[in-house]
């Protein structure tokens, strides 16, 4: 109707949808906007607050009292927290890194074939959209001492069977080989994404001119990824920052703290613990810490963009 | 694309074979774990006779509160689902199409990218504090509030990117012929981007089913969803193996229904923002 009338006509029209029209933008980013300055903004602020505070309860009530400086001590000796810190970043450079590469391979080999392109694709993305949780269970099952199919193959050709998860040196590989398996399948959508808008003329013409497999992956498969290399190896990185819900399951940070991880030593100050001020304040620092980063890559984005 | 032969060529498909059984196999065994009774799988045997024991276990067992989780779950995800589309979408046009400041719009889209790469843990703290303050701790209401704000940011991309590739002339005539920009958006602008509001729809939908740091901290025994459920069931003093893998693999469905039914719309999503 609105699209047959010519606008002369339509001067001013009362109702709804002519003042939702005039102050279109407030009514479509207002929402959006509402919503993270109530659950991000205002939370961050109250953050901030708590960070300063020793938070107890009594009968119900919070008690709030002032400990700036004692949250600051503790964090400054927490030595948790730089364990936990060293543990993510292992945990992120191995997993991202051995991932990148498997991805890479298959994405590469994938594209290779000449027909069951679809089929493959759909069984190796499988682990990507299935919930941690789950994942970590299975896995829990998998890597069991006594009855896991893991040992049950490493005994079955004459080895001692293996624990797992119960070692120290061992918990912290354990758990990146579950993260592998979980997201070298995303990892391997992006860069086959990426590998099929390829110009098929580039790699012909190297072969015709007599590049081996090799020198053309190598040489020109892979340097013409390198956008969508990077944008998978950040959005791994983020992920893989953030971890909880697989080593939660798994291992809960042990054994001692050799599977600790940033976002479980949160979870434990804040819910075990019962720690609010202290939480807040690695909360804060991490917040901070993240920031940071995000400014000094821009900074650096931009100025390898320059170059 | 890069065509192998010979030997390459047999290498490659074995290699891929390789990746294709490590990715399916765990899945699988899993699988055949929950048709076992505990006895068995503690055994280690291989070859039984199939039992739905676990799976009824788990589902209506006096003990077992796995429907609920499910109803809970189904609850949070589809309203979030629908909340999170509703606001995000809006804002993804408004950014795209309405003429905003560049400041704004870059805080905004900043802001969303800072929340993104935060550990959700470090919110759920003061979450928990004012939830409690306003009597909605441990409701599904504030769940769902939460899994609108953490899925927030990968709607407005995606939907920004959707609409971005839409050419702005169509609108502008529409526009020209006195058509006003809400009528633009509803009727022209909205259709168009139909894929994407399904790519977008299912993975704000999967998150939210998977979502378990915040589902953890901010429910209780009658608002618990699957993920704690599972969570539970591996954290008992005695563990039913049997049903944890039964409760795991049910727990899976919504994803490998999605995947099956919904694969393009995922595919695209996924990469839409990675290859752009």
């Amino acid at each position: 109707m609105a699209l047959a009338q010519a606008p002369a006509s339509e001067a001013p029209r009362p109702g709804l949808s002519d003042f939702i029209d005039r102050h279109l933008g407030w009514f479509t980013l207002g929402p959006a906007i509402v919503l993270l300055v109530l659950l991000t903004i205002y939370p961050i602020v109250n953050l901030v607050l708590m960070a300063g505070s020793t938070i107890n309860f009594q009968q119900g009530h919070e008690i709030w009292k002032f400990s700036l400086w004692s949250n600051l001590a503790t964090l400054l000796h927490d030595g948790i927290f730089g364990v936990a810190l060293r543990n993510t970043a292992i945990y992120a450079a191995i997993s991202v890194a051995v991932e990148m590469v498997l991805g890479l391979g298959l994405a590469i080999l994938v594209s290779s074939m000449r027909r069951g392109k679809g089929i493959l694709r759909t069984l190796l993305i499988v682990p990507i959209l299935l919930p941690p949780v789950a994942i970590g269970s299975m896995w829990k099952l998998m890597y069991s001492f006594d009855f896991g199919v893991l040992n049950q193959i490493v005994t079955g050709v004459g080895l001692q069977p293996v624990n797992w998860l119960g070692s120290t040196s061992l918990a912290l590989m354990s758990v990146i080989i579950v993260d592998v398996w979980h997201w070298t399948p995303f990892v391997f959508l992006i860069l086959f994404a990426a590998v099929e808008g390829l110009p098929s003329e580039v790699i012909e013409a190297a072969r015709i001119d007599g590049a081996g497999t090799w020198s053309i992956v190598f040489k020109i498969i892979i340097p013409l990824l390198k956008p969508a290399i990077v944008v998978a190896a950040l959005f791994r990185m983020i992920l893989a920052f953030k971890v909880f819900d697989e080593i939660f399951l798994l291992t809960s940070g042990g054994p001692g703290n050799a599977t600790e991880v940033v976002s479980l030593h949160l979870y434990q100050v804040f819910f075990e613990q019962n720690q609010l001020g202290y939480g807040a304040m690695m909360s804060v620092a991490i917040i901070a810490a993240t920031v940071v980063f995000i400014w000094i890559g821009h900074r650096v984005s931009s100025a390898m963009g320059r170059l | 694309m890069l065509v192998l032969r010979g030997y390459s060529r047999i290498v490659g498909i074995l290699l891929l074979a390789l990746g294709v059984f490590i990715i399916v196999a765990p899945f699988l065994w899993v699988a055949m774990q929950s048709f076992k009774y505990e006895i068995q799988i503690l055994q280690g045997t291989w070859f039984t006779m199939p039992t739905l024991y676990n799976y009824i276990d788990v589902l209506w067992s006096q003990r077992s509160d796995f429907m609920t989780n499910v109803a809970n779950s189904m609850i949070v995800a589809t309203s979030s689902t629908i909340c999170v589309l509703l606001v995000g979408t809006l804002a993804a046009y408004s950014l795209s199409r309405l003429k905003w400041k560049r400041w704004i719009a870059a805080v905004f889209l900043g802001w969303t990218l800072i929340f993104n790469m935060i550990p959700p843990l470090t919110l759920v703290g003061p979450w928990f504090l004012i939830f409690r303050e306003i009597g909605l701790y441990q409701t599904l209401f504030a769940l769902t509030l939460t899994h609108i704000t953490l899925n927030l940011p990968m709607t407005v991309w995606m939907m920004m990117a959707y609409f971005n590739e839409l050419p702005k002339d169509i609108e502008e005539a529409a526009m020209v012929d006195g058509c006003r920009r809400i009528d633009a958006f509803w009727r022209i602008a909205l259709p168009l981007v139909r894929p994407g509001l399904i790519a977008a729809g299912v993975l704000a939908f999967v998150f939210s089913w998977n979502e378990f740091a915040v589902a953890l901290n901010l429910t209780g025994r009658a608002t618990a969803t699957v993920p704690v459920a599972i969570a539970q069931f591996s954290q008992q003093y005695e563990v039913q193996n049997g049903q944890m893998a039964a409760a795991s693999i049910l727990s899976t469905i919504p994803a490998l229904l999605l995947m099956f039914f919904g694969q393009r719309f995922i595919v695209q999503g996924l990469t839409m923002g990675a290859v752009k």
